[in-house]
């Protein structure tokens, strides 16, 4: 048991301890803890306002959230200083719950953009344009996504769903090390949910990790996870394995609630 | 002595260097006389309320360098589109430089001012264009008053010229400062195309005024496409005056591209005399520290049936300051104008400043005039995106602030100007990013 945690706490991808975070003076977090491994898919559920996407945001470095205490480590090295293309450098990516409209700037060139960037910052050369082609039309093939809309500007006119695949054909472009996925379900019919799905269970691997966060168990049907936690109040107050989830469905989140104050 | 007094005592030795026995002479002396009246616009004057000349009225100009200068291509090849074949017709220091140029006769003219001024073949069109359409405005007047040199185009009937032509004034600055008159005309017969590349620039540190007056004649469905490159150095200041006159189906664009120099102001005018004429009228203006651009339009629809297009989009950092005065008459006459007008500005800073007025004047009642004028800052959530994907805060606000100026490059129609304007962009953002977009 000793050694198992031992072993556990070197191997941590992610190592959040006891944050506080606030957004404009409101306290949002209020001491959370949270451990992921590489290998691992974690959802986050809870009801709307508990801080999951505070949490998420504030993973991927948003200013306007301010971290009162506690500290986030990503393989034992302090983040929560770094810019957010830092922390994007060092593989964080977050699938926004509402990806940013940006006319003028193709879905292409955005991602051509991000990978270069993301190269010149670990001092590698540009990707060659041939690599970057094949690396394309794979992605763009495994979200089942059309060439047409690649060479459209950026989230511009997008549905819904072809925004959260976007989201997830960026995600495999870049290939993260921690992917949080922020209700990258709300806004998919059932064909787009298996898909995007799909693409994010052909990119796990045993040395990235993800975090789900939904409101909803039907997301976690096709990417199963290996913990749930509930977040409520802006703290993690139950973990289980899959079959949370699924009470969580059947049952709401008030038991849950009573459970604590008992 | 101010500069007003300094250009009128210098008259006389003006015309020792001109045919004052001449017609023009007539046209040069009634200027002259104008801009001894008005003098330079002063802030009191409507159309100058935003823009003052003061600053740079102070400095000691050379009124009419008269040195032949020679420049190294080497030295100043950036300068020109040169990855493509061109016609060029250069000058350094107001001087026509053979050397650098590559004019023609060869079934079109692209030569010199001086020449069309002088020699009697090209009497009847200067008789029937020269300052036909040019204001009788102070600046205008003045650079009349010293009208001598410059380019001088014409595109006779159903001719398309393959190669762009480009004019580009180089001021090598040695003389302390020096003022500069340029004066081009264009003529472009009916059915004719022609692309013409513009530019002004300083090669050192020393002031520059430049005020220089091109008067454009499009005839019947002919096309003209027009770029301004204004990347000149911090130093020098241009009043650029274009005049414009399009006959019946023609469609003319001018791009005006505005990154460098101190005092810009461009005053853009269109006179459309015939039905399904076409004016297109466009800009990107990027400035930072205390540059200053002013972009004065006039679209004048005289007939039935016609269309304008305008899209001036505008950067501003640190303490600069841009002015867009979009004017607009549709004469009682000019049923079925679509007239559109679009402005939008970013600032960067909260020093910067943007002064923006739309002016429809609209007497004609079946008509679609739109106008609209936008004022704002990047979008915080985008950049937060872009950082998110690994793109650092310098490079996304570039990105952003590209993507925000594009509608303006997709009409630019030459290739390689679109690629210089590009870099040029990248360059005064600071970044190394290809925008392929």
């Amino acid at each position: 048991m000793y050694l198992k945690s031992q072993a556990n706490s070197i191997n941590n991808m992610l190592k959040i301890e006891n944050l506080k975070a606030s957004v404009d003076n409101k306290s949002i977090l209020k001491g959370l803890n949270l451990e992921v491994n590489a290998g691992e898919v974690h959802a986050i559920m809870g009801p709307n306002g508990a801080g999951k996407s505070t949490l998420a945001n504030i993973i991927a470095g948003k200013e306007e959230y301010e971290v009162n205490q506690g500290t986030i480590e990503l393989n034992g090295e302090d983040i929560s200083e770094l810019a957010p293309e830092e922390r994007a450098h060092i593989g964080v990516f977050l699938s926004f719950q509402y990806p940013v409209e940006i006319p003028g700037v193709s879905v292409t060139n955005f991602i051509k953009t991000a990978i270069n960037e993301n190269r010149k910052a670990k001092g590698l050369e540009e990707m060659p344009a041939k690599n970057m082609l094949k690396m394309i039309r794979e992605k763009s093939e495994l979200l089942e996504i059309d060439r047409k809309f690649l060479s459209r500007s950026l989230n511009e006119g997008f549905s819904g769903g072809e925004k959260k695949r976007n989201e997830i054909f960026q995600m495999a472009m870049l290939e993260p090390k921690l992917a949080i996925l922020d209700e990258t379900d709300s806004g998919l019919d059932i064909d787009a949910l298996r898909i995007v799905a799909n693409g994010v269970n052909k990119l796990k691997s045993k040395d990235n990790a993800v975090i789900v966060i939904t409101h909803y168990q039907r997301l976690l049907d096709y990417i199963v996870p290996d913990f749930v936690h509930v977040l409520h109040d802006g703290k993690i107050v139950k973990t289980g394995d899959a079959s949370l989830a699924l009470e969580l469905e059947a049952r709401g989140y008030d038991w849950i609630k009573e459970e604590m104050i008992s | 002595m101010d500069l007003k007094e300094k250009i009128i005592s210098s008259y006389v030795a003006f015309e020792d260097g001109v045919n004052i026995n001449s017609d023009i002479h007539e046209i040069r002396t009634e200027a002259f006389q104008n801009f001894e009246k008005l003098g330079f616009p002063s802030k009191k004057l409507e159309a100058w309320k935003y823009t003052s000349l003061n600053t740079i009225l102070k400095e000691d100009y050379s009124i009419f360098p008269d040195k032949e200068k020679s420049i190294n291509l080497a030295d100043v090849k950036q300068y020109f589109i040169h990855d493509i074949d061109t016609y060029k017709v250069i000058f350094i220091d107001g001087k026509y430089s053979s050397f650098l140029s590559e004019t023609t006769h060869d079934s079109i003219d692209v030569c010199l001012m001086s020449s069309a001024l002088t020699k009697a073949k090209y009497k009847p069109v200067i008789e029937n264009y020269f300052n036909k359409i040019a204001k009788q405005d102070n600046l205008t007047s003045l650079n009349t008053a010293f009208s001598k040199e410059g380019a001088y185009i014409h595109i006779p009937k159903n001719t398309e010229v393959e190669k762009p032509i480009q004019i580009i004034n180089f001021t090598t600055g040695t003389e302390a400062a020096t003022m500069l008159q340029p004066r081009n005309l264009i003529v472009v017969e009916q059915n004719a195309h022609v692309q013409i590349i513009e530019r002004h620039q300083s090669l050192t540190e020393n002031a520059v005024l430049t005020n220089v007056v091109t008067e454009v004649y499009a005839d019947r469905h002919s096309t003209v496409d027009f770029y301004k490159i204004q990347n000149d150095h911090i130093s020098a200041s241009l009043v650029d005056n274009t005049f414009i006159e399009q006959q019946s189906e023609s469609v003319v664009s001018v791009h005006t591209f505005s990154f460098g120099g101190n005092i810009t102001r461009n005053n853009l005018n269109f006179y459309q005399k015939g039905e399904h004429i076409d004016s297109i009228l466009k800009g990107i203006t990027i400035i930072e520290g205390k540059q200053h651009v002013d972009h004065h339009t006039l679209v004048h629809h005289i007939e039935p049936n016609c269309e304008s297009h305008q899209d001036y989009k505008g950067i501003f950092d640190e303490r600069a300051t841009g002015v867009f005065n979009g004017k607009v008459i549709v004469e009682k006459e000019a049923q079925k104008t679509n007239a559109y007008q679009k402005n939008n500005n970013v600032l960067v800073s909260d020093k910067s400043t943007i002064n923006a007025k739309p002016q429809l004047e609209i007497f004609a009642d079946d008509v679609k005039c739109s106008h609209g004028c936008t004022i704002g800052q990047l979008d915080e959530e985008a950049l937060f995106y872009m950082q998110q994907r690994g793109i650092g805060i310098k490079e996304a606000r570039a990105l952003l602030m590209y993507a925000f100026a594009n509608t303006v490059l997709e009409s630019v129609k030459i290739p390689e100007v679109k690629d210089r304007i590009t870099r040029l962009i990248a360059n005064k953002l600071n970044v190394n990013i290809g925008f392929n977009i």
